[in-house]
């Protein structure tokens, strides 16, 4: 068999097993059915973490209006599904169209310009969306927000439907990984990381520079819509005050703290960042203060985040452990 | 190496935090409270979950409920949705609580009434008016009166106590509650005969309301209606003033604290709000020399509701005699009793919103100058 058929073999039993391995602690009561929601969480926090490491690590343009994206993700989707009645996988796709549209719109005028007009831009977008939003009484429920969203599943018994709902997140999260990783190794996603590293060289390469900054900010806005149809059906109720630059920043903290230009380091980014919350709950009052302390150090002790630009390859590690000796790329 | 010791801690910490924590013991029934206790509305938020844990200390101090000892669990939503679900999920399945007081807000409440129904908790939220909250079913209850009750109450009294004839209108427009009150004002303002001569809006955090103010004034109405937390009503009515609007200001249960935060502008103005700390009423005295012994300051309208919250859900319990989920809710339905902010009953076969009368309290001169303090002034009953 030829090397990639084995790396996706491998690859494909290496995912299987993780989600057996935590939905099967799950079911026999290891893992707390609130732990699973968690996992859950920090699920969708990476999507949307690794959309934003694709346009801000990789292409080296920042963002900082993931939140507006995730919430027209959301939105879309649970609008899909409650007033026209779509099930909830073409529902959560339409919600990625419907960001990337946005994206390619946004993109479109402010990617042909050079220099920090996209964080600008994004961020503005991001404060309108919400605006936005909440004026659209009809059909997003306000500022009263839009409830009783439905959930992935009700089959009445809750942890059953906290193993489906991790289901569903696993595999847009492997979907998601798959995807940004194989479109940062092809050709052009190479054009892409040229374009981070020196913009001016690259255009003397004969690259069309805006064309690669446009197809990675809206695949980037694909996948946080993505998230966000998730979103919607994971907590069953949409406000567009949830949706807020606060938010956004979010999911920068997470790119950056896991390393810019490392789907690896945004996965252990998006786990430290949920988990951290929930083990410094003990300290009471003093929560968010320590969780500020900590990022500081992590920031401090590792500058370029926790990989930095490094991946970790599942294949390699199991080419060696089954012995069968891949050889290093 | 320091390095490696902190990755050790890390993955340690992570392991740990996925083992399940030992549920509560036998001789204890677990209740849980969400509050924001950090974020925009802490104030609140931390006086609320001090009045529960305070019920909770009285009633075990008085043997408890069913021979066992009451605990609670206290989570912080930092006044997000997102956080509250999390929250929520946590009491339920890690502490298993039979009962929630909370949450605060309304978008936070709105975003569990849905699982709490599922999962047979009662929930009982100590302040969110919104009218929708308890449209999720019959395990959701709350201790305070609606929106729409509170709209009308204020109406009520423009049109009787104040013989207003006409009214103004200045709201939020990004705001439900400051919405909700606005349009239930203005429907049970019209239908006793007055008139709305303006409603002006704006958005939230806005600090200039000179242009719809101007307008406000050009139309002279008999009263002015502003429906909106303390903060914004403050700066709202320094500027009315100045823009010539001499008319009493009328609000709501979001004027709490008010007293703390302005100063002559709001001088014959009134409220509606849920108890009054200096009334002459038994319950009321009690409760506030409590809660000043123990945590030596004022407690607020949300205090008293988290309060009485706690002990619905005690009393509750003893009715029921027993932690079965449709006893408990039953016998919660059949509450008829007088608490701190007056007797609160549910109607048979409505959804739970109780049946009570709101007080209202007018600003006068305080001691100091420009330190306007609060009176009680009449009871409305709708």
């Amino acid at each position: 068999m030829k090397k990639k058929g084995v790396d996706f073999l491998l690859l494909l039993a290496a995912g299987a097993a993780v989600f057996l391995l935590i939905a099967g602690l799950a079911w026999i009561g290891v893992i707390g059915e609130f732990y699973l929601q968690l996992i859950s969480t920090a699920g969708i926090y990476i999507i949307v973490s690794l959309s934003l490491n694709l346009i801000t690590g990789f292409t080296g343009q920042l963002a900082l209006g993931h939140a507006g994206f995730m919430s027209i993700g959301a939105y879309t989707a649970a609008i899909f599904v409650m007033r026209l009645g779509v099930p909830l996988l073409p529902s959560v796709l339409l919600g990625g169209a419907m960001s990337a549209l946005f994206g390619y719109l946004i993109g479109f005028p402010t990617l042909r310009l050079r220099g920090d007009y996209l964080a600008i831009t994004t961020l503005g977008f991001g404060e309108i969306i919400r605006v936005v939003l909440n004026n659209l009484e009809g059909i997003t429920g306000g500022s009263a927000g839009l409830k009783s969203i439905p959930g992935f599943s009700d089959t009445g018994d809750v942890m059953l439907d906290a193993i489906i709902k991790f289901a569903w997140i696993f595999v847009f999260f492997a979907v998601t990984v798959a995807v940004i990783s194989n479109l940062v190794r092809s050709s052009p996603g190479r054009t892409i990381v040229s374009v981070r590293e020196d913009e001016i060289a690259s255009t003397s390469m004969g690259n069309d520079v805006a064309r690669y900054k446009m197809l990675s900010f809206t695949v980037s806005a694909l996948f946080a819509g993505i998230g966000g149809g998730l979103y919607s059906a994971l907590f069953n109720y949409l406000n567009p005050s949830n949706f807020n630059f606060l938010y956004s920043v979010n999911f920068v903290v997470i790119a950056v703290l896991g390393g810019l230009g490392s789907i690896t380091g945004t996965v252990l980014g998006g786990l430290i960042f949920t988990f951290a919350q929930e083990w410094l709950r003990v300290l009471k009052d003093f929560r968010l203060v320590v969780f500020g302390l900590l990022l500081i150090l992590l920031m401090l002790f590792w500058q370029k985040g926790i990989m930095g630009s490094k991946e970790l390859s599942i294949t390699r590690i199991l080419r060696r452990i089954l012995g069968l000796g891949g050889k290093k790329e | 190496m320091f390095k490696k010791g902190l990755i050790l801690a890390l993955v340690l910490a992570f392991v740990a935090t996925l083992l399940p924590a030992c549920a509560a013991s036998s001789n204890e029934i677990a209740i849980g409270t969400i509050m924001p206790i950090s974020g925009p509305v802490s104030a609140y938020g931390t006086q609320a979950r001090d009045a529960s844990q305070m019920a909770v200390d009285e009633i075990n101090a008085k043997g408890g409920v069913l021979g066992k000892k009451l605990v609670l669990y206290v989570e912080d939503d930092e006044n997000s949705p997102e956080k509250t679900v999390n929250a929520f999920n946590k009491l339920v399945t890690e502490k298993k609580i039979v009962a929630l007081v909370g949450g605060l807000t309304s978008p936070c409440t709105l975003s569990i009434v849905g699982e709490a129904q599922k999962r047979k908790i009662v929930l009982v939220t100590p302040s969110s008016t919104n009218d929708t909250v308890t449209d999720a079913g019959d395990y959701i209850f709350r201790s305070c009166y609606n929106d729409s009750f509170q709209g009308r109450v204020m109406a009520k009294f423009a049109g009787e106590n104040l013989s207003a004839k006409t009214a103004a209108i200045i709201f939020d427009n990004n705001n439900d509650y400051s919405k909700g009150l606005k349009d239930s004002f203005t429907a049970a303002f019209t239908a006793a005969g007055g008139t709305v001569v303006a409603t002006e809006s704006y958005a939230t955090g806005d600090k200039d309301f000179a242009a719809q103010l101007t307008k406000i004034a050009a139309a002279s109405p008999d009263v002015l209606f502003v429906p909106d937390y303390y903060n914004t009503v403050s700066l709202i009515a320094k500027q009315a003033r100045s823009a010539g609007i001499e008319v009493p200001m009328l609000g709501a249960d979001g004027w709490d604290e008010i007293a703390n935060n302005a100063g002559d502008e709001v001088l014959d103005c009134y409220y509606s709000n849920h108890y009054s700390p200096d009334a002459d009423d038994a319950e009321v005295k009690a409760f506030v020399a409590a809660f000043k012994a123990k945590y030596n300051v004022e407690p607020n309208a949300l205090a008293a509701l988290a309060y009485d919250a706690t002990y619905m859900i005690a009393d509750a319990l003893k009715a029921a005699g027993s932690t079965d989920p449709e006893k408990f809710k039953a016998a919660m339905a059949a509450t008829d009793k007088k608490f701190v902010t007056g007797q609160i009953s549910f109607a048979a076969g409505t959804k739970h919103d109780p049946v009570k009368s709101a007080v209202i309290l007018k600003l006068i001169a305080g001691d100091a100058a420009d330190k306007p303090k609060v009176t009680y002034d009449a009871t409305v009953n709708p």
